[in-house]
């Protein structure tokens, strides 16, 4: 019997599919949206997958022995190692087809990674994985915000002056942590020109989700998608409000959604309105202080992320993307008619 | 590159080829049918890397050759190729193989047969690109199987039984081959070099059964097992060691069937041991300078020998017991260090106490720490070591064990 492998884009919640390939037996955290990616991701991604999933939460609270609620093949990797695990996988499957050791068909191949595997520890992996166009892998980052099976320590993308027990709120410290996060699917965008596609997305927007996993499996070489996921946990709110949490990210303008197919960045969801201005940017107070991660603060550290928030708006070459641009004077750069240099050679 | 000057046939199966240890290697990788290698440059070792790439460019053999951003990607890519069946090949040297250490670690637990070569090189700083064994003896207790090679032919002939009994079900572990840095990895020797008829006879194909990861048959590896059931998987470990014994027994057996090499024992190669009252025993290519000492020194009527230890994992205790049981004294060359360790040995030394231990006759042991660094092991140092094991021999077991630097300047 032939498989239906193809993934065509979901139109709609009615459209989504009923089959649950991440069910039951897993040990996650009430209102847990890191879970709810998982069960998005392989929703999108169908039966035909195989999961590698890195040391973090969705290992450690998912694969309790006996009781895994994986249905799809998954397999444990390092805590740095989801670029090579989706390599390696690929690079199997891709080898022992060709090689007729394997029935030729369609295998999906995801690896996850938390934000400490994925931006702390195991970038240069994801990134060197981004560069070998000829195999076909999807890494998935779920992002947290801290090192949150370790007991929530901060990571290089936890939201500025956010308390974790590696940077609790003291007397004489008022923030431990003022990094500003990392723009991780932009710089992984600007870096890796010839991987088909890279986008940020947020489990609140399901089908804008599942439909960024189904177009990065469906463009093939390697993909990375990068999720906002709300941990009840380490950000210290009510369970209750995790999609709430993930809808403000994005109508605060703090986690722009957007993916970049083939070298052109599309702004999705309430992002593209808010682009378009069709939408106004809420001010980042309303996310803040539903948090009880940025209880400390006061209100200059409220104005400086609202400042820095804002600079992605109004100084960013992409809003929310690209966090540079030509100086004012040069403005006209970005307009001009551009040629190929063989054209350019004929008109001179 | 493995230069074709005297290529001619031998037999119906080989031909041989002037070869370095490392291009063996890469003979073996081509014909065992590799599906996955992976390469990251450091010294010594990637010199197979280089030679593979070679035949690879040259449409030799076809098999996905993956340049890693570090050791440790390296490891986990081949790691995670071999989970969906492919048969692989990685390997390191010196800090290079510390940097892939957590991927190394989790292989062996894991169960996954991947086979490696450890270019046996010093762990700088200080700097340092010669041969010390410290690199491949840091996974003597995670569950690798450590053969040492002491010529390209035996590097070769390693590789082609370290797939055939890593991947063996009974087994299903992975295999690290030492190769001492420079003087094997690239000195040049004459190498037979099988036909692919041949090796197929011999290495059957890779079949992980019940264990693929493929949609066909999902199952979750390594998941959260903890106190409950880590202790089971570790005795497992255990089992598949010890059962490596006797694999490695068979695939011995049936390689000298097909090609007529291999010597007497799998684990031991013994030189001029018959009436031998003393022998020295170490790994590698030390048996080299020790060769040339011995019949120097049985010139002299010394009755002296060597024996070679070929496995280190598993470590061969029947045969090593059986063997040495038989002389006055042993001499056990470390080219490797274990600071701090019993009498200050190295590992070899400790190893074959422990070993003979429960012996009701015990030879006198000293060991020997000799040729860091890949400083040569010369004459005299041989020299040296051979009458201080005689000396143990004529005295009996040393009222304080004793270790010994050998060529080193106070
Ligand atoms: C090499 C290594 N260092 C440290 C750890 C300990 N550790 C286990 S889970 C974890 C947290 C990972 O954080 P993240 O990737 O953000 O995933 P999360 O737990 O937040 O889901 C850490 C640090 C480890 N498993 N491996
Ligand atoms: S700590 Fe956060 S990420 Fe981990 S299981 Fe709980 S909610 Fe999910
Ligand atoms: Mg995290």
């Amino acid at each position: 019997m032939a498989i239906d492998t193809a993934l065509p884009q979901i139109k709609g919640v009615k459209d989504v599919p009923y089959e649950e390939l991440f069910v039951s037996g897993h040990r996650t955290c009430q209102g847990c949206e890191s879970a709810l990616v998982m069960r998005h991701m392989v929703k999108a991604s169908g039966p035909r997958t195989i999961v590698l999933g890195s040391t973090g939460c969705m290992y450690v609270a998912n694969t309790t022995y006996y009781t895994t609620p994986w249905v799809v093949p998954w397999m444990h990797t390092q805590l740095g190692a989801s670029g090579s695990a989706a390599l390696g996988t690929a690079a199997g499957l891709k080898v022992l087809m060709r090689k007729g050791k394997l029935k030729n068909e369609k295998i999906n191949v995801i690896a996850f990674c938390g934000d400490g595997g994925g931006a702390d520890m195991g970038l240069g992996a994801i990134s060197a994985t981004l560069t070998h166009k000829e195999y076909d892998c999807l890494v998935l980052l779920y992002d947290n915000e801290s090192y949150a099976n370790t007991d929530i320590q901060l990571s290089s993308m936890t939201p500025y002056g956010a308390v974790t027990t590696f940077s609790p709120s003291g007397e004489k410290k008022r923030l431990m942590h003022t990094r500003w996060k990392k723009n991780v699917p932009g710089m992984l965008a600007a870096g890796h020109p010839e991987s088909r596609y890279i986008a940020a997305g947020c489990a609140a927007y399901a089908v804008d989700l599942m439909n960024k996993i189904r177009r990065a499996l469906e463009l093939g070489g390697p993909t990375f998608v990068h999720t906002l996921d709300p941990c009840p946990k380490g950000w210290d709110y009510h369970p209750q409000y995790s999609q709430e949490l993930g809808h403000l990210a994005v109508e605060c303008g703090i986690w722009p959604l957007y993916e970049v197919v083939d070298g052109v960045c599309n702004l999705t969801g309430p992002t593209r309105q808010i682009a378009e201005g069709r939408k106004k940017r809420k001010p980042v107070i309303e996310y803040l202080r539903r948090q009880g991660r940025f209880a400390h603060f006061v209100d200059e550290d409220v104005e400086h992320f609202q400042a820095e928030v804002d600079k992605m708006w109004t100084d960013w070459l992409i809003p929310g993307v690209i966090p540079f641009t030509v100086p004012a004077k040069d403005q006209a750069l970005l307009k001009i008619d551009r040629k190929p240099l063989h054209e350019q050679t004929k008109s001179a | 590159m493995v230069v074709d000057v005297k290529t001619r046939e031998t037999s119906e199966v080989e031909t041989e080829q002037l070869a370095t240890g490392c291009e063996a290697i890469a003979e073996a990788i081509r014909l065992a049918d590799v599906d996955v290698m992976a390469a990251y440059p450091i010294r010594p070792y990637d010199g197979v890397m280089q030679a593979a790439a070679k035949l690879i460019a040259n449409g030799k053999m076809d098999v996905e050759y993956i340049v890693a951003d570090g050791e440790h990607s390296q490891f986990e890519i081949v790691k995670h190729a071999c989970a969906v069946g492919s048969r692989v090949f990685v390997g390191s040297s010196g800090v290079g193989w510390f940097y892939a250490f957590e991927a190394i670690a989790v292989t062996a637990g894991l169960r996954l047969p991947v086979v490696a070569i450890c270019g046996n090189r010093a762990l700088d700083d200080p700097g340092a690109f010669g041969t010390e064994h410290n690199d491949s003896l840091a996974v003597r207790d995670l569950g690798w199987l450590l053969p040492w090679a002491e010529t390209a032919q035996e590097a070769l002939d390693l590789a082609l039984m370290a797939w055939r009994v890593g991947e063996d079900r009974r087994v299903s572990l992975p295999v690290a081959i030492g190769l001492d840095g420079a003087f094997l990895t690239h000195s040049q020797h004459i190498v037979k070099i099988p036909t692919q008829a041949a090796v197929q006879r011999f290495l059957p194909k890779f079949d992980l059964g019940d264990r693929l990861l493929h949609p066909d048959n999902p199952i979750t590896i390594a998941p959260q097992v903890d106190q409950d059931w880590l202790m089971e998987i570790r005795r497992q470990n255990d089992h598949a060691m010890r059962q490596a014994l006797g694999v490695i027994r068979e695939a011995h057996a049936d390689f000298k069937t097909i090609f007529g090499r291999g010597g007497d024992s799998p684990f031991l190669d013994e030189f001029m041991t018959e009436d031998a009252e003393v022998v020295v025993i170490g790994q590698g290519t030390l048996s080299l300078p020790m060769k040339v000492a011995i019949r120097r020194l049985r010139k002299e009527g010394h009755k002296v020998g060597l024996v070679r230890l070929k496995w280190f994992r598993p470590f061969p205790t029947e045969e090593v017991v059986r063997s040495l049981g038989r002389f006055k004294a042993i001499g056990v060359v470390d080219r490797d260090y274990s600071f701090g360790s019993p009498f200050y040995g190295g590992v070899l030394y400790n190893e074959i106490r422990s070993a003979l231990y429960s012996q009701a006759s015990r030879p006198a042991i000293v060991g020997f720490i000799a040729g860091l660094g890949g400083r040569e092991i010369e004459q005299p140092m041989a020299t040296e070591i051979f009458e201080k094991t005689e000396a143990a021999a004529r005295t009996g077991l040393p009222a304080g064990d004793v270790c010994h630097w050998i060529g080193v300047r106070e």
